[in-house]
């Protein structure tokens, strides 16, 4: 439905932009209808990014998004807007997507005057307690209340409502569980399942690995802008075969496993005598001189890993 | 004891009335432990670790005693407490990033620090470089404006200005938060490292991620509404919860092997009461699966075995 063809984000930082800053390179992947992909990965890593391009909140410095086979960059004005009746985002933090000043409910109001306004006051009303109750809320407890009267789930989920007003065939998911409470966040985890099972397609940003194997179909590990690997979920997870992802498994903290060590590879900055080589390779474990970038190496039909000794690691 | 709290009650001063926050909390911290914090947010306990260290209002000292390696710790006192602020209590706060002047070199503002509390920067500086050396920081840090360093520098930074004087008690009040799971692990391994190397004696480790408490901390204290509601050793808490709330939060968390598909986890319905007035009785009943009308009185603390504390009806019943 969505397809990502070798995407570039180049930032410019500093005085006049003269420092670039690749935040995403060269990334290419595709998600089917009523999918869900994890994009996992360190923060730094680009995945905000690629997800705000998605939605296409910043430009794309090189390649191409194609949403249902059309390319993305041609979408202006009212073609745009069309746009964002099917894809929509929900953001990390609840509390500051809502205005303080007005009551909650504000937002569904804001999509029936941009997107349905020949609609009648009570026919809208059909509409948002369908979608609140696809997302488990009580509309009594939710309507006509100020966002510091709701707790953090309840606005999250009210956000998750308000995409779905709109006929959202895709949801870029950033981070969404990460403010929540441990006793929430895996309500809201299941909803995003529930929704699945409808053909709703989600891009599950994430940097919890434990979240990202709960719900995905496939997982994207990503690492400083390029993909270390990709593949169905059990894959990745059970058979890890970049050092990278392997590395991030056992850093994960568990509770029916203690860490074994409390050492981590440290982060440097990109030092020169780097470019050209693995983007890991000053902090692989296994790394050799002949450690050059590596692209994504096919091992399964649906299992690919960017390391070219990914059989004897 | 390193940290003893007797029947502590930290209330918020509201213009509605008393928001009972931390409610009669009683617990022991041993030398050279790691205790873990761990419950929903508004449970209290970050109320818990700021009373420690600072009480200022709205926050409100009701009634309890605090002593510190035996010696009476007056929270109550905002002046008689400065002297025991960073050599006595310390905390790390949960935004360190956020926490340094952006504009003053972070060699001044450790100075500053230290002079404030008689110490020489200038004495003190070889014990600096190996300290930063102990969070992997260069030392060439002291010469550069915390707006210089990244995030996780700055957080780092931060432990090791909190640990300058080797406190008593260090509070860490919800540092992993943030975090990926690689800094997770590093800023871990810090924690233990300054308790391995006595730089602390123990440590409250507040945080809602109970599974980075399975790896560092010796026991874990779960707190619901301001109320304790068990205490254990880490390895009990976890694989032998007793406490319902306990049982369930617990079970409510994902894990790399659990997918939704094959093993749908659950939530735990409802949400904790409103603390300003508090519900009789057990403040868990309208949430727990296994409540009855005895909870209606508020259940004790009762020790169930040596370091095994739970306030729950039920558990004693089950017993008889």
């Amino acid at each position: 439905m969505i397809e990502l063809k070798d995407i570039t984000k180049v930032y410019s930082l500093g005085a006049f932009g003269k420092r670039k800053l690749t935040a995403v390179d060269n990334v290419s992947f595709s998600i089917g209808e009523g999918k869900i992909i994890s994009l996992i990965g360190e923060s730094g890593s680009g995945k905000t990014t690629i997800g705000k391009m998605m939605l296409k909140l910043i430009p794309i410095t090189k390649g191409q998004i194609l949403f249902q086979g059309k390319d993305l960059s041609l979408f202006k004005g009212e073609k745009l807007k069309e746009y964002y009746r099917y894809v929509q985002g929900v953001f990390q933090d609840p509390f500051s997507s809502f205005n303080p000043i007005f009551k909650a409910d504000r937002i569904f109001e804001l999509v029936k005057s941009e997107f349905f306004p020949e609609l009648t006051g009570r026919e809208w009303q059909i509409h948002v307690l369908d979608a609140l109750e696809s997302v488990g809320l009580n509309p009594k407890t939710v309507l006509n209340k100020f966002p510091h009267q709701l707790s953090g789930g309840q606005l999250q989920r009210m956000l998750i409502a308000r995409a779905l007003l709109l006929d959202t065939k895709f949801l870029v998911a950033d981070e969404i569980i990460s403010m929540l409470d441990a006793s929430t966040r895996i309500d809201v985890l299941n909803i995003l399942a529930e929704l699945k099972k409808g053909g709703l397609s989600i891009l599950f940003i994430t940097h919890d690995l434990s979240l990202g194997y709960y719900i995905s179909d496939e997982s994207i590990i990503l690492y400083r802008g390029s993909v270390m690997e990709a593949g169905k979920t059990e894959k990745v997870f059970s058979t890890p075969l970049h050092p990278y992802t392997r590395m991030l498994l056992d850093a994960v903290p568990r509770i029916d496993r203690k860490w074994t060590t409390f050492e981590i590879p440290e982060r440097k900055a990109v030092g020169s005598d780097t470019i050209g080589m693995c983007k890991y390779y000053d902090r692989c474990p296994l790394a050799t001189k002949e450690c050059e970038a590596q692209g994504l190496i096919k091992v399964e039909e649906d299992h690919h890993v960017a390391c070219w000794r990914w059989n004897d690691v | 004891m390193a940290l003893k709290i007797k029947d502590l009650r930290i209330y918020y001063q509201t213009l509605r009335g008393d928001v009972k926050a931390v409610d009669g909390i009683s617990f022991q911290v041993k030398d050279g432990e790691i205790m873990g914090l761990a419950g929903e947010s508004g449970c209290g306990k970050s109320t818990l670790s700021n009373a420690l260290i600072l009480l200022k209002p709205p926050m409100k000292y009701i009634s309890g005693e605090v002593f510190l390696n035996d010696k009476k710790l007056p929270i109550d006192n905002y002046e008689a407490m400065r002297a025991n602020r960073f050599r006595g209590v310390s905390i790390i706060p949960q935004y360190a990033m956020n926490a340094l002047n952006p504009i003053r070199k972070l060699k001044q503002i450790i100075s500053d620090l230290l002079e404030h509390h008689g110490e020489s920067f200038v004495k003190m500086r070889d014990m600096i470089e190996e300290r930063l050396k102990l969070v992997e920081l260069d030392e060439k840090v002291l010469d550069l404006y915390p707006i210089e360093l990244s995030g996780g520098m700055n957080q780092r930074m931060v432990m090791v200005i909190s640990t300058l004087l080797n406190p008593s008690l260090l509070l860490a009040d919800e540092i992993t938060s943030a975090l990926d799971v690689s800094s997770q692990k590093a800023v871990s391994k810090m924690i233990v490292e300054f308790r391995d190397r006595k730089i602390v004696r123990s440590v409250i480790f507040v945080t809602h991620d109970i599974s980075i408490l399975y790896q560092v901390a010796d026991s874990i204290m779960i707190m619901y509404t301001g109320k304790q509601v068990e205490r254990a050793p880490t390895e009990t808490i976890v694989k032998n919860p007793l406490h319902p709330y306990t049982k369930l939060l617990i079970s409510s968390l994902p894990e790399v092997g659990i997918k939704y598909s094959q093993a749908p986890l659950k939530g735990i319905p409802g949400r904790p009461p409103e603390l300003l007035n508090p519900p009789e009785g057990c403040r868990f009943k309208d949430r727990c699966p296994v409540a009855s009308e005895k909870c209606d009185e508020e259940p004790p603390l009762v020790e169930i075995e040596p370091g095994h504390q739970v306030a729950c009806w039920k558990v004693g019943a089950i017993d008889d």
